[in-house]
């Protein structure tokens, strides 16, 4: 199957007065598996409804490999959408569910019989061909789901957080499935998700949305790492976020000063002089944290563990800083025994990261 | 089961004591000014075969009614069940209720008459007045009328447990609407499809108000014939055992659509 190349072009989108979505501007490229993430009533499944052809929008275009597919309805167009019932036809069997788009297309019986014997065999679910959806579990729902929207060939296959309904193991499960789906088959998947942990482990990239505009395109690893805003920052990942004052600037590096945490170095990730005020985010992963004080690290300060939430392969540390900011550390476990004495609550620690790992999130000049 | 015994002694008294009372009379013989005579008989079945004609007419007409209300009723159903205002459309579907239905049916000879309002416009335009009341055409009509809001109601009941989705998913996957409604809605209604097939046809297979206002004499249904032995020939066993007749043709019909259900 060939995957199709869609543009959103400045889409404006009203309910009523309440605007959806707004000037919203996307390229999904060939084949290209590209995540829409957001928080709940962000405008994100209703630009994926706008896609499949369920919504008009107000302003701009929706183009399928250089072409509008605005004018035609849902029923024409050569995408497919996978929804978060995945909404089986309850009456039909799994083979018939699959069989329905060919069926509707005046497919003789032989054909039928090979292209969804084929789509079985893809899902894995040949012996459960004549079951009724009532009769399967929520991941062979899904990957039926699948199967029946493939079976048109689509150019683009979009996924409504088809992953929500199931628990936590099988959402890891379906999830590495879904990527090795996209890897045979060839086509542009378009998944709307609000978790971010999906979005981010599958995706080659990602739209970051909130408030119907989308607020950063990038891959997962410029989602995570280079944060655009706030809003991105804290939205993916949990992070430190801090508002420091620049009081030096040097060639690499500004000196910087946060309340409640005191003076350090920040790596010059954006312009700014001395005097302004910036935004920083420093993930809780980057952080060291020990009982000696380190030698090697610039950028140590002195706390006391103030929360600690044991999560089996890592532990999660709240620590107060002397002058009162609480710091998010968080510490891997890669060793048995061996890792250094075990850090407990109201232990006096030190905190300390490379100036490097900082990100300047937004520049507030004076 | 704590109320079992209730529903017991309700079925007891309002359903099978009546019943058993009208299945025992129309095996006994006549008395001539009403009443039964204490006397085993068969003669009031034997009776039966003369009116199989009026059978048969009142399972069409019955049978063509239930069609026609059934296909009134499910747009309007899916229409309510899509609609915001479900609860004032449904107020809407019941409000004639409010009325006694023999005024209603009164109505519609006010409208159909043969000075009725339809002809009294046509008239207007200088056409010949059309003679719309007794003959099947109108008893179909109002049997039509009456019972469309038992056929609309079950219907959406269930349109209304349809996941909107599944509708959008055959949209989706190439359906136009026309294949959607069929091929999707409607299976998928079938629950709804059945009793509102049970509510429309048994009480109309059973007409005797509507087709004795509007019918004509080619269009008197079996319920005419019953209450003309009840109270103009007084012959209460012969009344029994057409009222008996008239239960085995409905549980026939059900059981054959029921059968016909299960075979899919």
């Amino acid at each position: 199957m060939v995957g199709g190349e869609i543009s959103i072009l400045n889409v404006n989108k009203f309910f009523g007065d309440f605007q959806v979505l707004k000037n919203v501007s996307l390229e999904i490229r060939k084949g290209e598996f590209f995540s829409i993430l957001g928080p709940s009533g962000c405008g994100k499944t209703t630009l994926l409804r706008v896609i499949a052809g369920f919504e008009d929008v107000q302003e701009g275009d929706v183009l399928l490999d250089g072409e509008s597919i605005l004018h035609l309805p849902a029923n024409k167009r050569p995408v497919n959408i996978i929804f978060q019932s995945y909404a089986l036809f309850p009456h039909l069997t799994v083979f018939e569910n699959i069989a329905f788009p060919l069926r509707l297309k005046k497919f003789t019986e032989g054909e039928i019989k090979e292209r969804v014997g084929n789509l079985l065999n893809l899902i894995r679910m040949e012996e459960h061909a004549f079951k009724y959806p009532s009769q399967l579990s929520g991941g062979q729902k899904q990957r039926v789901a699948i199967a029946r929207a493939l079976a048109n060939e689509p150019r683009v296959l979009l996924l409504d957080e088809p992953l929500s309904a199931l628990d936590a193991k099988l959402r890891q499960e379906l999830l590495i499935e879904l990527d090795n789906l996209h890897d045979k088959v060839g086509i542009t998947f378009v998944y709307v998700t609000h978790d971010q942990t999906e979005a981010i482990s599958v995706s080659d990239r990602v739209a970051l949305m909130n408030d119907g505009k989308i607020i950063q395109i990038g891959t997962p690893y410029e989602i995570y790492e280079s944060p655009v805003n706030v809003f991105a920052a804290t939205f993916i990942g949990e992070t430190n976020l801090m508002k420091v004052d620049v009081l030096e600037v040097e060639e690499e590096y500004y000196v910087v000063e946060a309340p409640g945490v005191g003076v350090f170095r920040c790596y010059k990730d954006k312009e700014a002089k001395a005097g302004d005020r910036l935004i920083l985010t420093l993930r809780p992963e980057k952080i060291r944290i020990s009982k000696q004080k380190p030698v090697i690290f610039e950028n140590v300060f002195h706390g006391i563990i103030e929360e600690e939430i044991y999560m089996g392969y890592q532990t999660k540390y709240f620590v107060r800083l002397d002058e009162g900011y609480i710091m998010k550390v968080y510490k891997q476990h890669v060793r048995y025994l061996l890792d250094e004495p075990i850090l407990h609550w109201k232990d006096e620690v030190y905190v300390s990261w490379d100036p490097n790992d900082s990100f300047i999130v937004e520049v507030l000049t004076s | 089961m704590k109320y079992t015994a209730v529903y017991v002694l309700w079925l007891l008294v309002l359903f099978l004591v009546p019943l058993s009372i009208v299945v025992l009379f129309s095996f006994l013989e006549p008395r001539v000014h009403g009443g039964v005579l204490w006397s085993f008989s068969l003669r009031s079945y034997s009776y039966l075969p003369q009116y199989l004609r009026l059978i048969w007419r009142s399972v069409w007409i019955a049978g063509v009614s239930t069609i026609l209300t059934l296909v009134l009723a499910l747009p309007v159903a899916f229409y309510i069940s899509k609609s915001r205002h479900k609860n004032f459309l449904l107020l809407l579907v019941v409000v004639p209720f409010w009325t006694n239905s023999l005024i209603r049916i009164y109505a519609w000879r006010v409208i159909l008459g043969n000075n009725g309002v339809i002809n009294q416009f046509l008239n207007r335009f200088g056409l010949e007045p059309v003679q719309f009341l007794y003959n099947p055409f109108a008893v179909i009509l109002v049997i039509v009328y009456t019972y469309l809001p038992f056929a609309i109601l079950p219907l959406f009941s269930s349109m209304e447990k349809v996941d909107e989705s599944i509708l959008e998913a055959a949209l989706d996957l190439g359906a136009n609407k026309r294949e959607v409604f069929v091929k999707v809605l409607l299976p998928n209604v079938k629950a709804g499809l059945l009793s509102a097939f049970v509510f429309v046809f048994i009480p109309a297979l059973g007409s005797y108000a509507i087709p004795d206002l509007v019918g004509g004499l080619n269009s008197k249904m079996i319920g005419n014939e019953i209450a003309r032995q009840l109270l103009i020939v007084k012959n209460w066993p012969v009344a029994s055992a057409m009222s008996n007749l008239l239960i085995v043709v409905s549980l026939v019909g059900i059981l054959l659509i029921m059968r016909r259900e299960k075979m899919k």
